[in-house]
């Protein structure tokens, strides 16, 4: 697998958002929020919706890995390091993004020496570290036996393995392997023990971090952490699937049953989130009166309704359901459907940061002083999506690299 | 001469003197004063309250000259508030508790609160602390307007205190809603948190910005003048200046009851300048205090109540 090609395509892809990206990196560090749409009355754009979508990637994707550990659901082991790759990576990227939209980026490190553990966003932060630990710690246990015995091979690359392996010696003998990757094992399903906790809090504590919020009506549902945890789990299962099915990892017996249960989960995980979200809509909207429903009303029937109807309901559910229920199945199929949830789930997280803002406080407000910062309503700049492309293009390039160079596959025992 | 607390009892002949020297001074002073108030109408009495804070003139002298040109029977307001105010600065910081209260009735929507609130603060584009409401009621030929100013609601709860992930929004002693400049990070998430849209965030802007687009050769950020000079929040120098990303710039802003001037002896910008007389200011734990009175009256609402947020700014409808 390591030595599978990058379609030339994709590369060029990743070059040119990494391009545009980049523009809008350089301009966020010389021009601040200049060229950014958020103000005042709607405080958080684009790039919090960015977070809020990966980092949901990233639960969703290590929960479904812990499965494997903590479970011991053996179908998906395939996947079990690849998943928790992926969450690594869609973390740090959506740290990225939350990292740009600060007012003082650089004062984001009080956080951690003067926490308010009132604030949900600090609960978050420092649940964020412990949960990266857990990821990282995970990682090497997952790869140590198999980079020691790539360092032992020697090549080109032996001495980067033995840094990555911190110095571990593996004998060359295969019951010796075995008895390392069990002790491995051991240890995975303790810090899984660990990091499901984790996960459930931080994510569920994303929803909660809005929903906690009295001031804003459209947030303020109980069902918000579910929802968002739903949402994780259904996005990160829908980006495994693609990966699953694009990257050869879905190959053969053992790959084809993988592929199958994850369709499986993530189809009835989609299905479980359209429930959720028809409570959503249907409670504020079906007495036809009260703030929830205007909001409603703009959110399906506004100016963006294409986000809920097209990007949303058909591409990242109506074509997915038929994608993974047609007979026979097939790879690409299920990998189509795969992409095109995770893709558009950023539909899903728009439409719940954007409309909880749209609606002024208080009469009249809307009209009292004006300025561009100072409308109730938004949509996101160029600017804006050029750093969620950069964001994107990192992410790619750190996946495909880190798949050129990590043992992804377990290398056999000889 | 009149007593610090009961009412100036107006005496045309001022009490001996014991130096005639010293006499004739202040016959100088109160004739400036008068020829002060001929010229500027009732923005004397906010100078009468200036510069006796600073100790030039007693204020007790300056009330009596008002009075002599015919101020209302029951005492002018100003003079009122700056006693109280003297009154609860006596007292040690946390028996303060400061409230506003606004009478919708008299409030004509000129915004002189805003306006001067903003040369107060030295806002910048998109941040206001005070805009003030406007709704039109009725169809013609019934029509009035209603304006409502909003200031900050200084809420007992704040909705936006618990939410700063390192307590860079907290409440002083004396109930104002605070925020800490160097250390605030420019989430936004007290923004999103007030029930009031009272907090706007400094996105760093400047009101030259717009000129760069019609001169290439001013390309970037531009400040006029009166931009880079400091405001005095919070009691400090705050200086914003292009290119130079430093706060409050990137920081959530909102109004603070213009803390550093009530620290100083003076009332909020909004309340000397407000035309109509409309915005009273005081200690509500002083029972002899103006705004004590106001609150107690039927007309006493607050805005969005139900959300058991306790606003300190209390409206007269």
């Amino acid at each position: 697998m390591n030595a599978q090609r990058v379609h030339p395509v994709v590369i060029g892809a990743i070059v040119l958002l990494f391009m545009w990206g980049l523009w809008g990196v350089v301009l966020r560090f010389t021009q601040g929020h200049d060229l950014a749409n958020y103000g005042s009355y709607v405080p958080w754009g684009l790039w919090v919706s960015g977070y809020i979508y990966f980092v949901g990637l990233s639960a969703g994707a290590f929960l479904l890995s812990s499965l494997v550990y903590l479970f011991r659901i053996e179908k998906l082991r395939p996947i079990a390091r690849t998943a928790l790759l992926v969450s690594l990576i869609t973390l740090v990227v959506s740290l990225v993004c939350i990292w740009f939209d600060l007012g003082q980026m650089w004062r984001s490190w009080e956080i951690l020496i003067r926490p308010n553990f009132t604030s949900l966003m600090a609960w978050m932060v420092w649940l964020y570290i412990g949960y990266a630990l857990v990821l990282l710690v995970e990682l090497w246990l997952e790869l140590r036996t198999d980079l020691a015995m790539l360092a032992r091979e020697g090549g080109k690359r032996a001495r980067l393995y033995r840094v990555l392996s911190l110095g571990r010696q593996v004998p060359d003998d295969p019951q010796a392997v075995e008895r390392d990757r069990e002790v491995s094992e051991r240890w995975l399903r303790i810090l899984s023990g660990f990091g499901i906790p984790v996960a459930l809090m931080f994510h569920g504590g994303v929803g909660a971090l809005f929903a906690g919020l009295m001031a804003r009506p459209y947030w303020h549902t109980s069902l918000y952490p579910i929802f968002f945890l739903t949402g994780a789990l259904v996005s990160g299962g829908a980006l495994l699937l693609a990966v699953v099915a694009f990257t050869g990892l879905g190959d053969g017996e053992r790959g084809k049953a993988m592929m199958s249960l994850l369709a499986k989960a993530t189809l009835g995980l989609l299905l479980f989130d359209l429930l959720l979200e028809w409570a959503e809509i249907s409670i504020p909207a079906w007495y036809r009166v009260g703030e929830g429903y205007e909001i409603l009303k703009v959110v399906l029937f506004g100016d963006y309704w294409y986000v809920f109807w097209i990007f949303h309901l058909l591409l990242g559910a109506l074509i997915p359901i038929a994608l993974l229920t047609a007979k026979p199945a097939s790879r690409w199929m299920a990998g189509t459907a795969g992409a095109l949830i995770a893709a558009t789930f950023m539909a899903v997280r728009l439409n719940v940061v954007i409309p909880g803002q749209i609606m002024p406080s208080l009469q009249g407000i809307e009209a009292a002083y004006v300025d561009p910062r100072l409308l109730f309503s938004y949509a996101p700049s160029m600017f804006e999506w050029s750093v969620i492309a950069f964001v994107i293009a990192l992410a790619a390039t750190l996946f495909l690299v880190a798949r050129r160079v990590l043992p992804l596959v377990e290398q056999p025992t000889r | 001469m009149a007593t610090r607390d009961g009412p100036a009892p107006a005496p045309v002949v001022p009490q001996q003197a014991n130096n005639p020297q010293e006499e004739a001074l202040r016959s100088d002073r109160r004739a400036f004063l008068t020829k002060a108030l001929a010229a500027a109408g009732g923005s004397v009495a906010l100078t009468a309250g200036l510069t006796s804070a600073t100790g030039a003139i007693p204020r007790s002298q300056a009330a009596t000259v008002l009075e002599r040109v015919g101020a209302r029977p029951d005492g002018n307001i100003l003079e009122r508030m700056l006693d109280d105010l003297d009154r609860a600065l006596a007292k040690p910081i946390h028996e303060r508790q400061w409230v506003m209260v606004i009478d919708l009735q008299k409030c004509i929507g000129c915004k002189a609160c805003t306006v001067s609130c903003v040369a107060e603060n030295n806002l910048p584009p998109g941040v206001v602390y005070r805009p003030v409401l406007e709704e039109e009621i009725g169809e013609f030929p019934n029509v009035r307007m209603r304006f409502t100013p909003r200031p900050c609601m200084q809420c007992e709860t704040p909705p936006c205190v618990p939410v700063c992930p390192v307590s860079a929004t907290y409440i002083r002693p004396d109930g104002i809603v605070a925020i800490d400049y160097d250390a605030c990070i420019g989430c936004r998430y007290c923004v999103a948190a007030c029930p009031y849209n009272a907090r706007t965030a400094d996105f760093g802007e400047f009101y030259g910005d717009g000129l760069a687009e019609e001169v290439p050769a001013l390309a970037g950020a531009i400040a006029m003048a009166y931009e880079t000079r400091p405001n005095f929040e919070y009691g400090r120098e705050w200086a914003r200046e292009p290119g130079r990303h430093r706060s409050p710039m990137g920081n959530a802003r909102k109004c603070q009851f213009c803390a550093h001037r009530l620290d100083n002896g003076l009332l909020p910008a909004c309340v000397t300048t407000c035309l109509g007389g409309a915005t009273y200011f005081g200690d509500y734990s002083d029972s002899r205090s103006l705004v004590h009175e106001l609150v107690g009256s039927s007309r006493m609402i607050r805005l969005r109540e139900e959300l058991g947020t306790e606003p300190r700014v209390f409206y007269l409808v």
